[in-house]
């Protein structure tokens, strides 16, 4: 291959320079040479020209991933009719961080671009990011850090293990920092597996630690509880990560990567007013959230079908937390401390609404 | 926070856009909402249409949580 490698790095549209989350809606679009975090992996490695970058909305490809793949296949397509020469040899997706939109989005295309015109795809993604599970056997995604002040060290995984890629030298997912794909690679150890084996039963026997070598997938899976038998007489609470805190936000819960959540008292009010309540969540456009709340936490219908019957009693307050970038650790704590609440409270049911 | 509140015993209806990421996360009751920045509403539509389309949804999830699951369901 001639160099420099010419590659297409997709972007979201903040990244790509397009706008906020008011333009999160945004069809993708071409823009000719590196943008953002393009022109740091050309100054870390000279062999990388980014001829091209995709940005896109990433509500957009979230919420349209296969008209979006499409479009962006479509628009990829002279590229690959063009000369040899010319031709890109490989796509790079992100950092995304832990952004779970765009997460999804780098990893469908990655996915369906790698697969349409035969090159590497890589993304660049946080462990902990919902897309990786989704994508981690379809494409390979490089370690990138929780946030954007991991930006340098991200986008240098991703071009390390990018241009590895295309110089076909062999890769581990360990040392070369990306999330395993479950493909086995055989390669000559100095000791057989079964004095590995030994060694590690010994090591177990005398309570020292030791690293398997064949690690065994954790499903947290939680069993679902059961039905409820009679939604009308049953004792209803409302939970969301969507923001909808009341005017002010007086926990001061943080617009992305929440540390806490509040708890807000509902009794007697049967809908949330622009002019009392707003969001507080930095990850989507809060435009249409600020004008009505009940669009994101529909508190009006839960209290008009409870008067209707539909519903037995409505817990007295909700609660509210920013699902933005928040922590899996973070979340898991806020589960558990609303849920203790709730089991005291007699609550039977919850919805749950998220943005 | 959904698998937390499940543990605990009480059924969660998870409402939401992104249902890969609600099947990811672990939710057994999932039902998809309009759009990410209002799931339950439309702007597009008069302010009684979209109060009907809330409450309908409302209903909907409320459905799942009347509905016996023995494994991730999407309404």
């Amino acid at each position: 291959m001639a160099l420099p490698y010419r590659i297409i790095h997709c972007l979201n549209q903040f990244f790509g320079g397009i706008g906020g989350e008011d333009k999160a809606s945004l069809k993708p679009c071409l823009l000719e040479g590196p943008r953002g975090p393009g022109n740091i992996l050309q100054k870390f490695f000279p062999d990388i020209e980014v001829t091209a970058t995709i940005a896109f909305g990433d509500n957009y490809v979230a919420e349209n991933t296969d008209r979006a793949v499409r479009e962006v296949l479509d628009m990829l397509r002279p590229f690959f009719e063009s000369a040899k020469a010319e031709k890109p040899v490989m796509l790079l997706a992100g950092p995304a961080f832990n952004a779970g939109r765009y997460g999804l989005a780098c990893g469908a295309l990655c996915k369906a671009v790698a697969a349409r015109y035969e090159i590497p795809a890589v993304a660049s993604m946080f462990p902990q990011n919902p897309a990786v599970n989704e994508y981690r056997k379809d494409i390979y995604i490089a370690k990138a850090g929780e946030d954007v002040m991991a930006m340098e060290e991200s986008v240098r995984k991703l071009g390390v293990l990018g241009l590895k890629l295309l110089e076909g030298e062999a890769i581990w997912p360990e040392k070369d920092e990306y999330i395993p794909r479950g493909f086995r690679q055989n390669y000559f150890h100095t000791q057989s597996g079964a004095t590995r084996a030994i060694d590690m039963l010994l090591k177990k026997l005398k309570g020292e630690s030791f690293t398997t070598e064949y690690p065994m997938p954790t499903f947290d899976r939680v069993k679902p509880a059961p039905a409820i038998k009679d939604m009308s007489t049953a004792r209803l609470a409302l939970v969301t990560s969507g923001g909808i805190v009341p005017k002010g936000n007086p926990d001061r819960i943080s617009a992305a990567n929440a540390q806490c959540f509040g708890t807000y008292s509902i009794e007697g009010i049967s809908a949330f007013t622009p002019e009392s309540y707003q969001t507080a969540h930095g990850g989507y456009d809060p435009t249409f959230a600020n004008e009505n709340p009940n669009r994101v936490l529909p508190l009006d219908a839960v209290c008009e079908l409870a008067a209707e019957g539909f519903i037995g009693t409505l817990h007295e307050y909700y609660y509210a937390t920013v699902g933005n970038a928040t922590s899996v650790a973070n979340a898991r704590k806020f589960g558990e401390s609303i849920a203790k609440i709730l089991v005291a409270d007699g609550v039977q049911a919850v919805i749950l609404t998220s943005t | 926070m959904v698998k937390e509140i499940e543990r605990a015993g009480i059924p969660v209806v998870h409402c939401c856009s992104i249902i890969p990421i609600s099947k990811t996360v672990g939710a057994n009751r999932i039902v998809p909402t309009i759009a990410i920045p209002h799931p339950f509403g439309d702007p597009a539509l008069r302010l009684e249409e979209e109060k009907t389309v809330r409450k309908e949804l409302v209903k909907k999830a409320l459905k799942a949580l009347a509905t016996p699951v023995n494994q991730q369901t999407i309404f």
